[in-house]
């Protein structure tokens, strides 16, 4: 891995008044995108907006496309000639760009999506907070893949997550969502942007060496090939099809099993460097509460309220919500009594979680259909309920 | 032949990949060997030329030329090279895919594209039907052609589609049957030596398909048709163009025109209302 400082040019070192939609920019800009495509759709427009207004003198690309498929499909162009990438969307638009998704994840394409999360399905509630496209971030396009979903809880996570996005894009080549919603979206708070020299950025994993020998789907030792762009003289191929190393499409069962296979095997077997997790009082906790995003600034009002009620509660914030820490959850299975887990749909993560403790603890969700937080005292009464 | 016995168009081709999956009397690759030779004719640096399809029969297209080629999503080729453009402005960049494919499920792509006048150029293979799921209709077909999912004849309105472009402010159109491979050549040559959007339209045949359920013979049957029914027009008004079951082709180079492409726009207005603190891109 290959790391320098950011470009000064696109940070904005200093202290800021920002919402998340802002600081989503403000962070890819310090990342180092220079190219954003992106199409309106609320509550996730001020980040497009931001990024407009910014990048005509920081140096780079804004063009708003007629749709997100356009968008989405511009960015693996993009990225394909060395750009950095993002676009930023919600419910909707995140639908439309499933397609394209896939083809990121099948041509191995660094690059960066925020999904603003509102209230589904379909046009559901334009201008009020869901966390109901966390199952359509791993799974919504169709065919076996893997990708990063990150879920920031403040605008200062919207700015350092997104940072954190583009290096997980770098280093694994692969689609990175940074999963927010519309609450965190539109909340504004104190945003640090710390300067350039202290913000670490992860080159593209380049091919070096004699261009004859490349191979653009050899994986390396880390399970991740090496990149090249275009113009540089391979005159390479990629395509959407079923490929072999050579980025050539062969459509037999062979083929697939080993080109599927390793786009898994990137991720799955790179878990343990990617989870990132918050815990809290986890030893010795007989309730332990999962929650990311939004979700996890309710929770502490009611993790506070059991506490005082004498209630050992301990918790856990996913800030890598996939892959999932099915390693970390399966070490306290069985440990403790129970574990709770609220969020902002009827039960998405929550079965991931079921799953992962395999019946060796007690798991209770606390569904909600979307357009507004969770009420505390909901969040509460479930440990309570988990706890006897 | 050249002298050491390889055919010319070998040095733009992945050699390793041939032969190729079109069918014996397609155009497909008559259109390849065009732009083969246009791109031997013209001065650019072919490490700085990409090309990108989309999905079906012309689709294939990019996954045989030796260059950087880019095989995407269906519909989808325009924004991916749009992407690749915008991406790095150095590049060359070729679109080159299907009827159905620009026009069809990428229509809305193409509209915007040509609008924005985006440095590309579009190689647009129309055999008048969706041929690799099996020869259903398509936004091209003409009307009372036999078609898989029109299996009573079409009666749908098909696209003129050197009206559309030039609506949509295309500043190169251009339309020749397979039949025209100097032409083609001609045109394309003119579209890599031009920055904007140009559009080439070529009429080919699909006689797996098109051919075979409109019973009209095979691959030379339909050249002999190309050549007894196409007329050359340049200039001539995009509204006539129409093409009717059969009838006369007009072809001819329709659209030539000047006009700043996006980045030229883009780069021209915000240096105007943005002075020194603005940073022009990909100059």
């Amino acid at each position: 891995m290959k790391t320098r400082k950011a470009d000064p040019k696109g940070v904005l070192t200093g202290a800021h008044y920002l919402d998340g939609d802002f600081a989503l920019a403000e962070g890819a800009l310090a990342a180092g995108c220079r190219f954003f495509a992106g199409y309106p759709i609320t509550p996730s427009t001020e980040t497009a907006e931001r990024f407009s207004e910014r990048i005509p003198f920081v140096g780079g690309m804004f063009i708003q496309m007629e749709d997100e498929i356009a968008s989405i499909t511009a960015l693996i162009g993009a990225a394909w000639a060395g750009q950095k990438v993002m676009t930023v969307t919600s419910g909707p638009g995140f639908s439309l760009m499933m397609e394209n998704i896939g083809l990121a994840a099948m041509q191995e394409v660094p690059l960066v999506i925020a999904n603003v999360q509102r209230g589904g399905p379909s046009t559901g509630l334009p201008t009020l907070t869901g966390q109901q496209d966390m199952m359509q971030a791993r799974w919504g396009s169709h065919g076996d893949y893997r990708i990063i979903a990150l879920s920031p809880d403040s605008p200062q996570e919207c700015f350092d997550l997104t940072i954190h996005a583009f290096n997980l894009a770098e280093l694994y080549r692969v689609p990175v969502f940074v999963m927010t919603d519309e609450c965190v979206g539109h909340m504004h708070e104190k945003v640090l942007i710390p300067p350039a020299d202290e913000i670490d950025i992860v080159e593209r994993k380049w091919h070096q060496g004699p261009k004859d020998k490349y191979l653009p789907y050899q994986p390396d030792a880390d399970h991740v090939p090496f990149m090249i762009k275009a113009g540089d003289g391979y005159r390479f191929h990629t395509t959407g099809l079923t490929h072999d190393q050579r980025g050539y499409p062969v459509i037999n069962a062979e083929v697939q099993d080993w080109c599927v296979r390793h786009l898994i095997d990137k991720i799955d077997k790179n878990a343990d460097k990617i989870i990132k997790l918050e815990e809290d009082q986890v030893d010795g906790a007989e309730v332990v509460v999962l929650s990311y995003g939004i979700t996890s600034r309710v929770t502490i009002k009611a993790v506070q309220d059991a506490r005082r009620q004498g209630i050992k509660v301990g918790t856990i914030r996913l800030i890598t919500v996939w892959p999932f820490p099915e390693k970390r959850i399966q070490e306290l299975a069985g440990k403790v009594k129970a574990m709770v887990m609220p969020e902002i749909n009827v039960g998405q993560v929550v079965k991931e979680l079921e799953r992962s403790v395999a019946g060796r603890t007690k798991v209770v969700g606390v569904p909600h259909c979307g357009g507004w937080v969770h009420d505390p005292n909901d969040i509460l009464k479930a440990i309570k309920e988990a706890a006897q | 032949m050249s002298p050491d016995g390889k055919n010319p168009i070998e040095n733009f081709l992945r050699m390793d990949r041939i032969p190729h999956i079109w069918c014996s009397g397609c155009g497909i690759g008559t259109v390849v060997s065009s732009f083969a030779d246009a791109l031997s004719k013209s001065d650019l640096d072919l490490d700085k030329v990409a090309i990108v399809s989309g999905i079906g029969c012309t689709g294939r297209v990019a996954g045989y030329v030796k260059l950087d080629s880019f095989h995407s999503t269906h519909g989808r080729a325009i924004p991916f090279a749009t992407g690749l453009k915008l991406g790095n402005p150095e590049l060359k960049l070729v679109v080159f895919s299907g009827d159905g494919d620009i026009f069809g499920i990428g229509g809305n792509h193409f509209i915007h594209a040509a609008r924005r006048n985006m440095d590309l150029v579009v190689i647009c293979v129309n055999n008048f039907n969706y041929a690799m799921t099996g020869g259903q209709v398509a936004a091209t077909s003409p009307i009372k052609a036999n078609l898989s999912t029109a299996p009573y004849g079409n009666f749908e309105y098909p696209f003129n589609l050197p009206y559309l472009a030039e609506a949509c402010g295309a500043t190169y159109v251009a339309r020749w049957t397979v039949l025209h491979m100097r032409q083609v050549t001609t045109s394309i040559l003119e579209a890599l030596n031009r920055k904007g959007l140009s559009l080439i339209e070529v009429i080919t045949p699909c006689v797996t398909l098109y051919a075979r359920r409109n019973r009209l013979g095979d691959g030379l049957n339909l050249l002999k048709y190309y050549y007894e029914n196409s007329e050359v027009r340049h200039g001539a008004d995009t509204r006539t163009l129409d093409i009717r079951f059969q009838e006369k082709i007009t072809c001819g180079k329709f659209i030539d025109v000047e006009k700043p492409t996006f980045l030229e726009c883009m780069n021209a207005h915000l240096t105007k209302t943005l002075g020194d603190k603005y940073r022009p891109y990909g100059v």
